[in-house]
């Protein structure tokens, strides 16, 4: 052991042979000597080499030597920070050492898995730990943040996943506010007519959930209502919620039906029933709707438009009908965020060449669906446009908008089944020869497969390609008054047209429209595809970056709908975790303001996007709220003044690691 | 002799604005005379570099010295002044950081002579250039050689205190007097060795009174291209690179108030390492852009970064000088 | 045998996404140039010039920075500022005589060790093409310098 430095903490150097995945590549013996002797005047006291560090064995060396030789700083160089950063500070902590004062240094993903020479490996292995070293004694001792958590939970979005959520959290006893912008929950779920692979009706097994929803008394249920402002932080979000005119008093209506009946405008039902369908200017999106409560369409409404009318009102037996009703705002505290808002539908339109908007006979899955549905504007008939022509042929394109560099790269997972349960049910209700167009099938779930067996078995045609066109361009007599699907048929390498009299696009899935401004909002990110992006994509699919924020369902990338719903639950359990926890503890990799030193110039104020900064007018300097600060370090490093510092990754910390990396050169 | 503790003053390559502030402290000067034995101030009296040479070491109490290092006669004074005083003060941005000599470290010294003895407006038709020594019938007379680089006073020799400002502001000037006047009565204490005094803590947003908004800027401009200038609002958020919030207050913003971007003259705000790394990220923070070219576009509007951001400080920066420079004289 | 110039880089990387990347580089064995060391940050916008500039006035021939794809930065969008921050200083060490080419931000993703691995090897072909950089190691009296007025 070598005599400690004056002014110098004391340190401990472990290195990791980890078997031989490092000590292959790197001299590890070597450098536990060069540690010793090169880096003792830089405070290191012991240097020591193991098998494996992070056994218990490892880290019991390590809190034997804090205790005995009474280091001050440890720096484990094994692997990734990401693996065993915790483990070892553990370690620390176990032995009485503040656990922000261990670091370690990557020699195994940095060092002896990419490099090929042991000479040259082992020197960069020395100068990332002469880094380390140097860093570590400008570490400071740090203590997380402790925060109480209030029991409220936000749920956003009245999907199966949402629903999920909100009831798991409602049924363990703590308060849910669900907020769904449409009148109704429900989501898309409530739009299909048989869920694939059991072929359980959709409305069978969701309402009996919604309507649990609607009446669990631990669930605020805010219909037609949308989140505007979002302040605070996890534990204590404030949340503002505009409540949208709904010109229905909630408290008188009884959800009769009286008013929709009456009134005399008719809309085209662009959401529920996909453009099929009709709905009135006053409207439930459909029957089973929860809450019961209709909303007035203001923009169709004829009242609204031209000063008379008043039809619903006139008829309503409870003077439910309210047309001075104005937007309210309220104003909530939560602990906690789930954000369930689903997904878009991919535009067909947008493929051009596949006609959609064009030829009348090419239809959208979710047309589909309302197509099937007994409930639905056709009353369950499969059809041609015209309402009477029963299909012979039917064509259904997989993929429209997904898996194509011209739309979206990633597969919407769900299209390949969804398509088949189309093919059965063209099959089952018409005995249509139907085509399905693919580029690869992927039914990779729990019976799943078996699904496809069945449709093969029921006499399905496969063609494996991708259609180029779709077009009513005959060239043939037998393609006459058809739609004519152009394709390479990839199995036997040749183009075939194939004339069909319907053409079903199963169309992807889309982040939101407004996802990026959701997520800005509540101070998430949306990765480059626009999900929203989770803390890990395989570790920790519900979390996001910031604390308090959970993510859930299609928002998060398209899913199915058990996915859907595991995750509402998943994300629910986190929550309930946070609540029964009372407090939650923070990372303290925070900045902070010296306020002496702040001078208001206000050029960090625009820099925090989780809104940790604050201007204080009154004493002309800024303010970083430590809850809010999620700690990447931007302002500090903005600050022209340097009168913000950042806990963890000090300037101090990383001059020194500059320094220590370029020792000796 | 008096008994009075002695004082001295002395420039180095300066331009004697420093002295000047010196007796801008109007009837203060008359303290320094009660107080002081003035024994060395090339710019007030007559004295010869002997007569120094023949103190006793650390005889002068206080000595300010202004002017950067440019030459040997600058460092050997630094020296002597060093060896004779008991308190050396950096004074001045010249002598803390270079000031605007400093910005010769972006050329080699040859280039330097260059523009100064071979160019158009210099009548120089017979190529003559200063000699550093020349034989003359009385002997050999010798010219001061000049340094590869410009240096700051303390990379040449120990500095006690620092007063920055270019030249330092005459209240600040008249704040230190008195407060050595008091530590000589007994009445106030010096603060540590290697302060900055005469100066503020933070920077000079501190001091100035313009109104201040977040900021988002979408184009740079010089000062004369925004007329007229709003006279209550930050110069920078009406988009004027003015290095006001990363530049030490004590100067109760004199520039800003007059309708004038800071420039920088203070130097950094304490702890700073680099003082143009922190108006780089200052800057770049405000720029209100996403797409790189839509950003360098804005980035043209400050057409000479390192001017801008260095005017002051480039001799005491982390990089003193450029390539330029140091390739060509060495090191 | 002639001697190849070995160029020094130093490496910022985020938490997040870069680190990563570099831990997936290793999981999957890619093998790389090892000039660069790598130094973490939390994110790209914790990047102060200042560290820059005390690499290249260390000893460094060049200073990597990597980042989050732009829109996929953890902490919402400050790979952006980072960004804007590197075009700014680009300029002003080019006023310095450091070439451009010196300094490069790339962005990989936490999946991307595959790109981190080819862009540290072109990065450092890069640099090698640009010869050594040497900064001077100013030698002033007292030594500490900066030392003395941190303290201050």
């Amino acid at each position: 052991m070598s005599e400690n430095t004056p002014n110098k903490p004391k340190i401990g150097v472990y290195t990791c042979h980890c078997g031989t995945n490092i000590s292959s590549m790197v001299d590890v013996e070597n450098v536990r000597d060069w540690a010793k002797e090169h880096l003792g005047s830089e405070g290191v006291i012991v240097s020591r080499d193991y098998k494996f560090m992070c056994s218990s064995l490892g880290q019991e060396l390590i809190e034997k030597d804090i205790k005995e030789l009474g280091l001050e700083r440890v720096v484990v160089a094994a692997c990734s920070p990401h693996l065993h950063e915790k483990t070892f500070r553990g370690a620390s902590e176990r032995a009485g050492l503040n656990p922000y004062l261990t670091e370690m240094v990557s020699i195994r993903e940095q060092v002896s898995w990419v490099h090929t020479d042991k000479v040259v490996a082992t020197a960069k292995a020395k100068s990332l730990i002469a880094g380390t070293v140097e860093r570590v004694a400008q570490n400071a001792p740090l203590e997380k943040l402790k925060v109480p958590i209030n029991a409220n939970t936000l749920v956003v979005g009245g999907g199966i996943s949402g629903i999920q959520a909100a009831l798991e959290v409602a049924n363990a006893g703590f308060h849910v506010y669900l907020v769904e912008r449409e009148p109704s929950i429900g989501g898309h779920m409530a739009q299909f007519d048989k869920t694939f692979p059991t072929l359980d009706c959709s409305a069978c097994i969701l309402t009996p959930r919604m309507v649990e929803a609607g009446s669990n008394p631990n669930i605020t249920l805010l219909t037609w209502s949308e989140v505007v402002s979002v302040t605070g932080f996890v534990g204590a979000f404030n949340v503002t919620i505009k409540k949208k005119a709904r010109f229905v008093n909630e408290e008188l209506c009884t959800g009769c039906g009286i008013c929709w009946e009456k009134c005399p405008k008719s809309v085209i039902d662009d959401v529920y029933e996909a453009g099929l369908g009709y709905r009135k200017a006053v409207y439930t999106p459909f029957a089973q709707a929860v809450p019961k409560y209709p909303v007035i369409d203001k923009p169709n409404c004829t009242f609204f438009q031209k000063g008379t009318c008043k039809a619903c009102e006139k008829f309503c037996p409870t003077n439910a009908i309210d047309f001075n009703q104005k937007d309210e705002y309220l104003n909530v505290e939560v602990g906690n965020v789930i954000l369930a808002t689903g997904y878009d539908l991919f535009d067909a339109g947008r493929v051009t060449n596949y006609g959609y908007g064009r030829l009348p006979n090419v239809f959208t899955s979710m047309e589909f669906e309302r197509m099937c549905n007994a409930s639905g504007p056709t009353g369950g008939e499969i059809t041609l446009r015209d309402g009477i022509t029963k299909p012979q042929t039917v064509g259904i394109i997989h993929c429209v908008g997904s898996r194509d560099k011209n739309y979206n790269n990633y597969c919407s997972t769900i299209c390949c089944m969804q398509s088949l349960k189309f093919a059965h049910l063209v099959k089952e209700r018409t005995g249509a020869d139907v085509y399905e167009f693919y580029i690869d099938m992927r039914t990779a779930a729990k019976s799943y497969d078996e699904f496809y067996q069945r449709v093969l078995d029921e006499g399905t045609l496969f063609v494996r390609g991708k259609v180029a066109e779709v077009t009513d361009a005959a060239r043939q007599p037998h393609e006459k008054g058809k739609l004519i699907v152009q394709v390479e048929d990839t199995l036997i390498g040749k183009q075939r047209r194939i004339p069909v009299d319907m053409v079903l696009l199963s169309i992807g899935m889309e982040p939101r429209a407004d996802a990026k401004e959701t997520g800005k909002l509540f101070g998430i990110s949306c990765s480059s595809d626009g999900w929203f992006m989770e803390r890990h994509p395989k570790l920790d699919p519900i979390s996001t970056m910031t604390e308090g924020i959970y993510i859930a369902g299609c928002a998060t990338g398209p899913k199915d709908i058990p996915g859907s719903v595991s995750q509402g639950a998943a994300a629910a359990a986190r929550v309930l975790d946070k609540i029964l926890q009372k407090e939650v503890e923070l990372e303290p990799i925070r900045a902070s303001v010296n306020e002496n030193k702040c001078s208001g110039c206000r050029i960090c104020n625009n820099l925090c996007p989780f809104s940790a900064i604050s201007f204080m007018p009154e004493l002309g300097i800024t303010r970083i709220n430590p809850a809010l600060c999620q700690g990447c370090g931007t302002c500090v490093a903005a600050c022209p003044a340097g009168a913000i510092s950042g806990t963890g990754f000090s300037n101090e910390q990383i001059f020194a690691q500059i320094d220590g990396i370029l020792m000796g050169i | 002799m008096s008994n009075k503790p002695k004082f001295a003053m002395y420039w180095a390559a300066s331009c004697g604005g420093c002295e000047i502030a010196v007796l801008n402290i109007h009837e203060k000067i008359l303290d320094v005379d009660a107080n002081f034995d003035v024994v060395f101030w090339p710019v007030a009296m007559d004295a010869k570099y002997k007569d120094v040479e023949e103190m006793e070491d650390k005889s002068i109490l206080l000595t300010l010295f202004n002017g950067s290092m440019r030459n040997d006669e600058n460092e050997k004074i630094a020296h002597l002044m060093r060896r004779k005083s008991q308190i050396l003060v950096s004074f001045g941005s010249c002598a803390t950081e270079g000031c605007v000599p400093g910005l010769a470290n972006l050329f080699p010294v040859n280039e330097i002579m260059d523009v100064a003895f071979h160019t158009v407006t210099t009548d120089n038709p017979n190529n003559i250039l200063p000699q550093t020594s020349f034989e003359v019938p009385e002997g050999t007379l010798h010219l001061p050689t000049m340094n590869s680089r410009v240096k700051t006073l303390a990379q040449v020799v120990d500095v006690d205190y620092y007063m920055p400002g270019c030249p330092p502001e005459s209240h600040q000037i008249a704040a230190v007097v008195d407060l050595v006047i008091q530590v000589l009565q007994g009445k106030a204490q010096l603060p540590p060795k290697g302060s900055v005094i005469g100066a503020g803590n933070s920077t000079v947003c501190d001091e100035c009174p313009r109104a201040r908004n977040v900021k988002m800027i979408k184009a740079f401009h010089r000062i004369q291209e925004v007329a007229p200038l709003d006279p209550t609002l930050c110069i920078l958020e009406q988009g004027v690179p003015c290095n006001g919030p990363a530049t030490r207050s004590g100067c109760n913003a004199r520039c800003p108030r007059v309708g004038a971007q800071c420039i920088g003259c203070y130097g950094p705000a304490e702890g700073v390492l680099d003082y143009g790394a922190r108006l780089v990220t200052a800057f770049a923070s405000v720029v209100d852009a996403k797409e790189p070219a839509e950003i360098e576009s804005i980035l043209d509007g400050i057409p000479d970064p390192t001017g801008q951001f260095y005017r002051f400080n480039l001799a005491d920066s982390l990089m003193r000088a450029s390539t330029s420079n140091w390739k060509k004289n060495g090191h | 045998m002639s001697e190849q110039f070995e160029p020094v880089i130093v490496g910022f990387t985020c938490n997040w996404c870069s680190y990563r990347a570099a831990d997936t580089a290793g999981t999957a064995r890619v093998k790389y140039a090892p000039n660069v060391r790598l130094i973490r940050l939390m994110c790209s916008g914790r990047l102060d010039p200042t560290f820059v500039m005390k690499a290249l006035a260390g000893g460094a021939d060049g200073v990597l920075i990597t980042g989050c794809h732009p829109g996929d930065c953890h902490y919402i969008e400050q790979n952006y500022k980072a960004l804007r921050r590197f075009l700014l200083l680009r300029r002003t060490l080019a006023g310095l005589g450091v070439e451009p080419g010196r300094i490069k931000l790339i962005w990989a993703s936490a999946a991307e060790g595959l790109k981190l691995a080819h862009e540290i090897n072109q990065f450092v072909e890069e640099v090698r093409a640009l010869g050594p950089l040497n900064w001077p190691k100013w030698n002033d009296q007292p030594a500490e310098i900066d030392a003395v007025k941190e303290v201050a």
